[in-house]
């Protein structure tokens, strides 16, 4: 296309010079009103000749040897600077722009409507005129090499105002981005500038030179109905290899409901990696549509279309253009009678997928799988094949309801992550699914609860030891904040944040009082006791002070009904006592406590809540009184003690002597009745034994 | 000694040994009285007051206990258990309130006026005879002399005695502080309440220390009264009993022959049984407590 183009182009202007070139030369011998070049050249040859333009000092030397040598070189200045015609020498200034159109009419014609001719129009300073491509004085056939236009060249041309950082680029609304950078990528500007391939597409190849249109105007080259035209310029029958999608004819008839070319190959960035080799599933189907195929060491290898219909890459819903089975098993070659025969390597999803590749590679799982750990999980393994599904289709292996389970076939208990695995979570599963958030997840069906992904990500799976993890310590904040925002604004403020207290000794997060896989609700009361643990974990002395409180005494008794540390110190929101945002400060003290207690006073909230008898600097008061109650309690037992136990033995001796006279005057008595009943005869004698004590 | 007593019907009866003599002809021998029914009803509502007390009180205080939140779910919750604590506290300022105004009467009745109550031979102010009976009785323990002849009151009844007017007037006050506060703080600083706190929940271990070891030693564990003297719940005590015990008195009375107005048939057998059952509950109660204070300040203590 472009040696043509610019055929069509130079032919006119060539005549025209040719034309031209005779006139003056009739010309010449009448009087030289007409300056000619090398008039021109007396002073336009001094390389230190200058204007001022603006701001600017312009060069205007003009190169007598180029110029001679250029397409134009046979023209007189004049023909082009057609207002010296007929002017006194040296002519007055400024000179008007060059009209290129006079020659080149068509070219002129599409530049003038096209979107740089428009911009002209608009008086935009930053709009391309002929001499910003094709240059002024030096201009040679585009066949040349040393072109400005030369096809190894339009690139850079085009990319002067079309790469990133340019005005044009940063001021003006164009929709691609990195047109330059991701051009010299792609396949043509690799062919083009790697490969020195001229013939390889370049700006203009598409574009069109003069006639730059955009995508959204009917007439222009990249218009949707259009695209498949300027591609198939160069890349002839290519619905040969596009078959199954594109069915023929039915590109170009319906351009408007098929998928145009730059839906899959995207401009400036067409690769050529996963459409090598042009196959079509229909290729793959004729041998794995089989249900009985087996590979040599004995998988089945049917593919199953339906499964394939549905999935995540051709289900309609989620996927414009079905992802065909060479663009994830690539390195088939068509011309062999299996095509699949040289493929060496393993489905590499990062080829579209890139970024969740990198994620995955940086993840301990991805570690795992470059150190060929047997037990690493590469990406069929949570995704599945064939039947991959949108992760929002509740049938999905990754729908957040079936999360637990999906991590769980390798972290549940037993299984083949847990049993290496050698840190402080144990009975991850099971524990997360008795969690407020597993609950929320599997038995609410709540699926926006977080689940192992929310918190560990999905492909960036990291150890807690890692800076980068979500669940360092260090980012435990944003990751939990991302659902709990208001949470971790409040947290952010706090006297535990890392952002305000700067300290050696580890600061707690979220997961330090709640736990990281048995989170519960903070109304349970279960959770309400806890708490003052983990705040002993730290503030050891100042908890156990507590629980020598009223308040303590009663947590500690398991109830949650009066204060613990935080209906005091706030939850998330903790401050110094000193700072006056704090809970606890002089101005909030008293509505503090006024949550419970609700006629609480300024001097009701002089209650020490953390007195202890131990601390006699700090609370003498009530260390003096224990000490002085504690006295009283000692000499009290131990005078009460010590007239005890010396009464014991004496009492102890009275017991005995009592029972020794009981037991005289028991045989006193006896004598007696014996002396009686001797008298009385034997009558009543059982009676007698009875009344013997009676007497 | 007047022979009208018939005292050879009072025979000395050996401890522990159920009594098993027969009223002769259908009249039993009298006994000594020595509480009036109003002294013995206080009692026995101090013991309901003073139970239930040190129990829900005990919780707070050693809540580091497994034992204490037992109790306390056991009671129904801490509420409960303070709803109790407060309800008995009610009763143990009816008790001392019932007693002053038995004073009262009793002083009505008997002495025409305070000097008589308080100087009078049965007065229960301390007297130079109560320091020469308890240098006396060091003696007798250690060997140095015979058991002293005690009267009416004896000083270590005394000594109980005015425990419980300082122990209410200590814990009564300290627990209205902790029960209202607000309207203590209105005049007293909020760190009084800690204060408060420290002395009625020591003043009250002193209380339940020294009731259920000495006061149960002198009443029920005197080997001479074991397993359980009745008389504060009877009223009666067995005239022999008197004659040994309380040698003084009983020889006042007879000397001014007033015996025979305090003599009283004995309570019927089901009062007794009924008493006995109810002073072995109490008592049990009061010697779990012990072992609870002793493990909980010796084994368990934070």
């Amino acid at each position: 296309m472009p040696t043509q183009t610019i055929r069509n182009l130079f032919a006119p202007g060539i005549a025209l010079t040719l034309f031209l070139t005779a006139g003056i030369l009739q010309a010449a011998p009448k009087p030289p009103q007409t300056p000619s070049t090398d008039d021109c050249l007396a002073c336009h040859s001094d390389k230190t000749l200058t204007t001022k333009r603006g701001n600017r000092t312009v060069s205007l030397f003009v190169d007598g040897k180029k110029f001679s040598s250029s397409v134009h070189g046979s023209l007189a200045c004049v023909s082009c600077h057609a207002d010296l015609e007929g002017k006194d020498l040296p002519h007055s200034t400024p000179v008007a722009r060059v009209e290129c159109g006079t020659c080149h009419g068509d070219e002129q014609k599409q530049h003038s409507h096209s979107l740089h001719g428009k911009a002209i129009a608009r008086g935009d300073a930053l709009a391309p005129h002929c001499v910003d491509c094709h240059g002024n004085h030096d201009i040679v056939p585009v066949r040349d090499p040393r072109s400005a236009v030369a096809p190894l060249k339009v690139p850079f041309v085009c990319g002067r105002c079309h790469q990133e950082g340019t005005p044009v680029q940063t001021s003006r609304q164009i929709d691609q981005h990195n047109i330059l950078e991701n051009y010299s990528e792609s396949i043509h500007g690799e062919a083009l500038l790697k490969k020195g391939l001229v013939v390889a597409a370049n700006c203009v190849s598409c574009h069109t030179p003069h006639n730059i249109l955009p995508h959204t105007d009917p007439n222009s080259s990249i218009n949707r109905r259009n695209i498949a035209a300027t591609c198939t310029k160069c890349h002839a029958e290519i619905e040969e290899v596009h078959r199954k999608t594109i069915r023929g004819e039915l590109w170009e008839k319906e351009a408007h409901v098929l998928p145009a070319c730059v839906d899959c190959h995207q401009p400036h960035k067409v690769r050529n990696v996963y459409y090598a080799q042009g196959m079509a599933d229909a290729d793959c189907m004729r041998c794995h549509a089989n249900e009985r195929l087996k590979a040599a060491d004995g998988r089945s290898m049917f593919v199953s279309a339906a499964e394939i219909a549905a999935s995540r890459h051709a289900h309609p819903r989620t996927q414009a253009v079905p992802v065909s089975c060479s663009q994830c098993h690539s390195e088939v070659n068509v011309s062999r009678v299996r095509p699949c025969e040289t493929i060496t390597h393993p489905v590499d999803c990062s080829k579209c997928h890139e970024d969740q590749g990198q994620q995955y590679q940086r993840s301990k799982h991805g570690q795992l799988l470059a150190a060929k750990d047997p037990n690493a999980p590469s990406c069929r393994d949570c995704h599945g094949t064939h039947r991959i599904l949108d992760k929002r289709d509740p049938e999905s292996r990754t729908f957040s309801t079936r999360v637990p389970d999906l991590c769980g076939s390798c972290h549940r208990e037993g299984q083949k992550a847990a049993v290496r695995y050698v840190g402080t979570q144990h009975q991850i599963i099971s524990n997360y699914n008795e969690s407020i958030h597993g609950k929320g997840l599997l038995k609410s069906g709540l699926t926006v609860t977080a689940t192992c992904t929310n918190c560990h990500t999905a492909h960036m799976v990291l150890p807690k030891s890692d800076p980068q993890s979500t669940v360092n310590p260090k980012n435990v904040p944003a990751t939990c904040g991302a659902c709990h925002h208001g949470i971790e604004e409040q947290f952010e403020q706090s006297v535990h944040s890392r952002l305000v207290t700067k300290t050696d000794k580890g600061l707690p997060v979220c997961n330090d009082c709640h736990s990281a896989h048995t989170i519960r609700r903070t109304d349970e009361t279960g959770f309400m006791l806890d708490i003052m643990e983990k705040c002993g974990k730290c503030h050891e002395e100042i908890a156990k002070t507590y629980f020598d409180t009223y308040h303590g005494k009663v947590s500690r008794l398991g109830y949650t009904k009066t204060a613990k540390c935080y209906d005091c110190h706030g939850a998330h929101d903790i401050l110094r006592v000193a700072d006056p945002r704090s809970h606890l400060s002089r101005a909030n003290v008293v509505a503090t406590c006024q949550k419970c207690h609700s006629t609480a006073t300024r001097r009701f909230a002089g209650y020490l809540t953390h007195a202890t008898h131990h601390d006699p600097k700090k609370y003498p008061f009530v260390f003096w009184t224990f000490w002085g109650m504690t006295t009283l309690l000692l000499s009290t037992f131990v005078i009460g003690g010590m007239h005890t136990l010396l009464w014991l033995p004496r009492a102890l001796q009275m017991r005995r002597e009592l029972k020794a006279e009981e037991a005289k005057e028991e045989a006193e008595l006896a004598r007696e009745e014996a002396a009686r009943s001797n008298g009385a005869g034997e009558e009543g004698k059982s009676a007698g034994e009875e009344n013997h004590h009676a007497h | 000694m007047p022979t009208d007593l018939d005292l050879r019907t009072v025979e000395p009866r050996s401890p522990g040994q159920p009594d098993r003599r027969k009223p002769e002809r259908g009249r039993p021998e009298r006994e000594f009285v020595r509480f009036t029914r109003m002294q013995r009803t206080l009692h026995a509502c101090m013991i309901v007051s003073f139970l239930s007390l040190a129990t829900t009180g005990l919780t707070l205080k050693f809540s580091y206990t497994r034992w204490a939140s037992m109790v306390s779910r056991f009671l129904g919750g801490f509420q409960v258990a303070g709803f109790i604590h407060r309800s008995a506290a009610i009763l143990m300022f009816g008790v001392f309130i019932a007693h002053l105004y038995n004073l009262v009467q009793l002083k009505k009745r008997e002495y025409k006026t305070w000097r008589g109550l308080i100087l009078g031979p049965d007065t229960m102010l301390p007297t130079s005879q109560d320091l020469h009976q308890f240098i006396a009785t060091m003696k007798w323990f250690i060997g140095m002399g015979p058991r002293p002849q005690y009267g009416r009151w004896t000083y270590w009844e005394k000594f109980d005695y005015f425990a419980v007017f300082w122990g209410i007037a200590v814990i009564g006050s300290t627990g209205l502080c902790l029960w209202f506060p607000i309207l203590f703080t209105r005049f007293l600083p909020g760190s009084f309440i800690n204060v408060a706190t420290v002395i009625h929940s020591d003043e009250a271990l002193l209380a339940t220390g020294f009731i259920f070891t000495v006061h149960f030693f002198n009443t029920h564990l005197r080997p001479e009264k074991f397993p359980m003297d009745t008389t504060i719940f009877t009223g009666h005590m067995p005239l022999a009993e008197l004659k040994r015990d309380k040698p003084l008195e009983y020889e006042a009375l007879m000397a001014s022959g007033q015996m025979e107005q305090h003599l009283e048939e004995p309570q019927p057998e089901i009062v007794v049984r009924t008493i006995r059952i109810f002073a072995w509950i109490a008592l049990s109660i009061g010697f779990s407590i012990v072992v609870w204070i002793i493990y909980a300040m010796l084994f368990a203590y934070r």
